[in-house]
């Protein structure tokens, strides 16, 4: 089978949850020995995980024919693809873009992050998106995230082969309900010519059906995963936890610092265990719009000083963090999955996370409230700092219930699903 | 001939509140009243009173042939005095028929037996004084908490001066031997063990309604048929069960009241009698000791300590609670020693089980096991600081040195007190024959008496003294 998909994310550079879902899903498919996948990105850096999948960059596929030799292409991309691609594709050229501003291959340029022409960003990705849809050969389109719905429809006309669409997150998530109406009809768009519509949970699957009025027998839920952490890493988390002095704990929330993630309900939380006991700090790592404003309300409530806010955590520095951590904390006010609180999990980090996000469907080893419940979140954050046992029991069976989330698994459900959806667009 | 043993068991805790750590310190009253109320009132009209009713109308009906056991827990009886007395007369009246023997068991349902024997013999102690003043029995038949046997607790139980204990016949225990003999415990052949057979008690108890079982409908003349389709040899057939499954597991529309109603008919047709648990062990001789050296239970498929203690936060949980155990025993203060009793139930445990499917999936105000941990624990802790204030912040170390010279002086007294009385014999032996001598020679008495007089002022200046 072939699966022709677009992504605007994906390893190592990424900006969010969207790229590690996008390497995790692909990955976990092409663990079947007859999946070939071709994966458009906007701009691909080069030193991306090709081993197995085929990635095709927006940016080095010709819109407007021009005459170049094959050495010239060679030298321009050849480290990023192979040339031949770039002949195969320019054969493919379907209108003229000539109007529109190209590089001296006739390629568009991309920003490949989320830039403040977004949407003419995602138009051109749907320009070019024709041009690798009448190229490539494939079964199936699989379309992840709003940014990239428009580019799925296109090359569906063009092929009339089925759409499945993999909803990340909705504009009611991250806008907790304010939804910008652009974004909401571009979504709207793609889950109205979809075939087959993937959401990250029960959750975002709820959303979709009720506020997109979309057919519940399309909208299926497919849980994200995680992979094991790799060798590196875990010998970092191995290597033990910094040492402390007069046994102080830790508590951490890590994420940006965005309406969406609630971040005001942790620092209220945070408030009311200071008001008890003085051997905890809290952690705030990340930033984001609201980072100014919780410094603000830490300050307010008088907790400054047990409050710390170090920033945007990259890399390594994410588990370092996770190590050094006694307790997690995800209070999203609407979560589509949170796959952070999976990988705390991973470094044996007993989580606490909101009962309206995504991944507590999946997740029976750690504590869940309601993100508006300070009174419980506290008291959860308290008995694990206090109590050995809950500390002890939530460690170790939250890695053993974690290792259970594989992506090979959701591989083999997304397969499922593809059958299924071809099957049904031949009867009709 | 076999015999049938029925016994019923009457268990409610007293429900916790939602109690947050912010309330530590502030806030000593840890009970849902609300809750409470409900559930007890409910249970009550539901089960016990149907139940109980239909229990007096069979000894009506079967005069002295229908005999059954019950027991309570002090947590029970308090909550039914409370709020549904009408239970209290139920019992009484039913006892007044003569056919119902009262069992002794821990008044707070907790876990006295296996982290706490000194308070295990005084709240098991408390509750019998309980049971004979509600009902005039002193019971001579131990049942423990959920059934928990393990052969130190039957040690302990035939120390206490009790014949007979109830026990699972669980299978780990009795391999290839069969529950429906008289077993008596290794460590003490004087106590007598009936084994529950689960599987018929359960037919009952869990599956009469479960129209997915294979023998549903369940009749009493069927039910009555495998007892006496059991081999030859049987002689006790143990059935024990929740009062409660009689109304709430089993719903009374299931006609589970018509079917117990039935079956003393059925099994008196098929020659099979009905006897107490005392009855049976003085009639009925031990067939030999059963090893039982980790605790068995009457819950869940591995019948064993799991649902309360399998997981490190009930472990912690306990042990934390535990920890305290003598400093509250020997405070005399009387709102911890409540609050003690409440607490030590073993449904709080439970609620932080993260066995699967364990207690039917219900965990009351709880979300889940983390959060009846925290909640407890949150209470616990307040109720350690509370014992631990009393104690002036005297560390364990202290106490324990304290502790260790009032046994002492204890033990030493004691044995004073064992040979005062010896001489007090002693005394009153040489006294007649004094009497005698009296006449013969009057200087002779004078020497013994000067005797015993100084060894017995030294022992009560000591008794003083301490």
């Amino acid at each position: 089978m072939k699966v022709l998909m677009f992504g605007w994310e994906f390893p190592p550079h990424i900006l969010g949850g969207l790229g590690t879902a996008s390497y995790g899903l692909t990955k976990g498919l092409s663990l079947q020995s007859d999946m070939e996948i071709t994966f458009c990105l906007p701009k691909p850096w080069g030193d991306e995980d090709k081993s197995f999948m085929n990635i095709i960059g927006m940016n080095e596929t010709p819109v407007v024919w021009k005459d170049v030799s094959w050495d010239y292409v060679k030298e321009r991309i050849g480290h990023k693809c192979d040339p031949q691609t770039y002949f195969d594709l320019r054969d493919h050229i379907y209108a003229d873009f000539s109007y529109r501003h190209t590089d001296d291959l006739g390629c568009i340029s991309f920003s490949g992050r989320y830039p403040d022409n977004l949407h003419e960003e995602i138009n051109n990705y749907s320009i070019v998106a024709g041009v690798i849809a009448r190229q490539q050969q494939y079964d199936i389109i699989h379309a992840h995230d709003w940014l990239t719905y428009p580019a799925g429809i296109h090359a569906k006309n063009i092929s009339g082969k089925p759409l499945v669409i993999h909803v990340h997150a909705t504009d009611f998530d991250r806008s907790r309900g304010n939804v910008n109406p652009t974004v909401y009809s571009i979504e709207k768009d793609g889950m109205d010519n979809a075939d087959c519509i993937m959401c990250v949970s029960e959750l975002t699957r709820q959303t979709v059906i009720k506020h997109y009025h979309q057919d519940p027998a399309k909208c299926v839920t497919m849980h994200n995963a995680v992979y094991p952490l790799e060798p590196e890493i875990q010998e970092i988390i191995d290597k033990g936890r910094t040492k402390k002095d007069n046994n102080e704990k830790v508590v951490t929330f890590l994420g940006r610092i965005t309406m969406q993630k609630g971040p005001e309900y942790f620092v209220e939380a945070a408030a009311l265990v200071l008001q008890r006991t003085h051997n905890i700090r809290f952690c705030f790592a990340g930033s984001g719009d609201m980072l100014n404003e919780m410094i603000e309300l830490a300050a307010q409530r008088g907790i400054a000083d047990k409050f710390h806010f170090p920033g945007f955590m990259k890399g390594k520095q994410v588990y370092e963090t996770f190590r050094d951590s006694d307790v997690y904390v995800m209070p999203s006010v609407s979560e589509p999955f949170g796959i952070s609180p999976l990988e705390a999990m991973q470094c044996g980090v007993p989580s606490i996370i909101s009962k309206q996000s995504g991944c507590a469907e999946i997740l029976d080893k750690c504590i869940k409230t309601d993100y508006w419940d300070i009174h419980a979140m506290a008291d959860a954050m308290y008995s694990i700092c206090t109590n050995e046992g809950l500390y002890e029991y939530l460690k170790v069976e939250g890695i053993k219930e974690v290792d259970q989330i594989t992506w090979e698994k959701v591989g083999l459900r997304i397969r499922k699903c593809y059958d299924e959806t071809i099957e049904r667009c031949k009867r009709n | 001939m076999k015999t049938v043993c029925l016994y019923f068991e009457i268990h409610q805790n007293i429900h916790l509140k939602r109690y947050r750590f912010f309330d530590i310190g502030t806030d000593h009253y840890y009970y849902d009243d609300y809750e409470n109320e409900r559930s007890i009132v409910e249970t009550a009209e539901r089960s016990y009173e149907p139940a109980l009713k239909t229990l007096i109308e069979m000894a009506e009906t079967y005069g002295s042939y229908f005999k059954c056991a019950i027991s309570l827990t002090g947590c029970a009886i308090e909550l039914l005095e409370s709020y549904a007395p009408q239970v209290i007369e139920l019992l009484q009246q039913l006892n007044d028929k003569g056919c119902v023997e009262f069992l002794a068991e821990p008044y707070s349902h907790g876990f006295s037996s296996i982290k706490d024997p000194e308070g295990f013999k005084e709240e098991v102690d408390r509750l019998c004084k309980k049971i004979k003043a509600l009902f005039g029995q002193t019971p001579k038949v131990f049942r423990n908490s959920a059934l928990i046997y393990s052969d130190e607790i039957g040690e302990l139980v035939a120390e206490m001066g009790f014949k007979g204990m109830l026990a699972e016949g669980a299978r780990q225990v009795l391999g290839w031997k069969s529950p429906h003999f008289l077993y008596n415990c290794n460590r003490n052949p004087n106590l007598k063990l009936l084994l529950r057979d689960y599987s018929l008690s359960e037919d009952i108890s869990y599956r009469f309604n479960d129209s997915s079982w294979s023998e549903y409908p369940l009749f009493a003349d069927k039910y009555a048929q495998w007892i006496a389709n059991l081999p030859e040899e049987s002689q006790v057939i143990n059935l024990f069960m929740e009062l409660c499954a009689l109304g709430i597991f089993q719903p009374l529309s299931s006609n589970i009241l018509d079917f117990i109603k039935a079956l003393p008919a059925q099994l008196k047709e098929r020659g099979i009698e009905f006897s107490t648990p005392s009855e049976i062990c003085s009639k009925i001789k031990s067939v030999g000791a059963i090893d039982v050296p980790y605790p068995t239970s009457w819950v869940d498929e591995e019948r064993d300590l799991s649902p309360w203690l399998g997981n490190v936060m009930q472990q912690e949980a306990i042990n934390k609670l535990y920890s305290v155990a003598e400093r509250v025993r020997i405070s005399g203060d009387r709102r911890l020693k409540q609050d003690w009793d409440y607490l030590q139930a073993s449904n709080n445990f439970r609620f932080i089980s993260t066995k699967p499917n364990s207690y039917g999936g219900y965990r009351g105000i709880y979300d889940s096991p983390y959060d009846a941990f925290t909640n407890y624990m949150n209470i616990v802790g307040d109720f350690v600081t509370r014992v631990n204030n009393i104690y002036g912040g005297m560390d364990n170390e202290e106490l324990n040195s304290l502790l260790t010279t009032i046994k002492n002086q204890d033990d030493e007294l004691a044995m004073k007190d064992k040979e005062i009385k010896k001489l007090k014999q002693m005394i009153a032996k040489i006294g007649p024959a004094e009497e005698e001598e009296k006449t013969e020679a009057k200087a002779e008495k004078k020497t013994t008496a000067k005797k015993a007089a100084p060894k017995k002022a030294c022992a009560t200046k000591k008794t003083t003294a301490k």
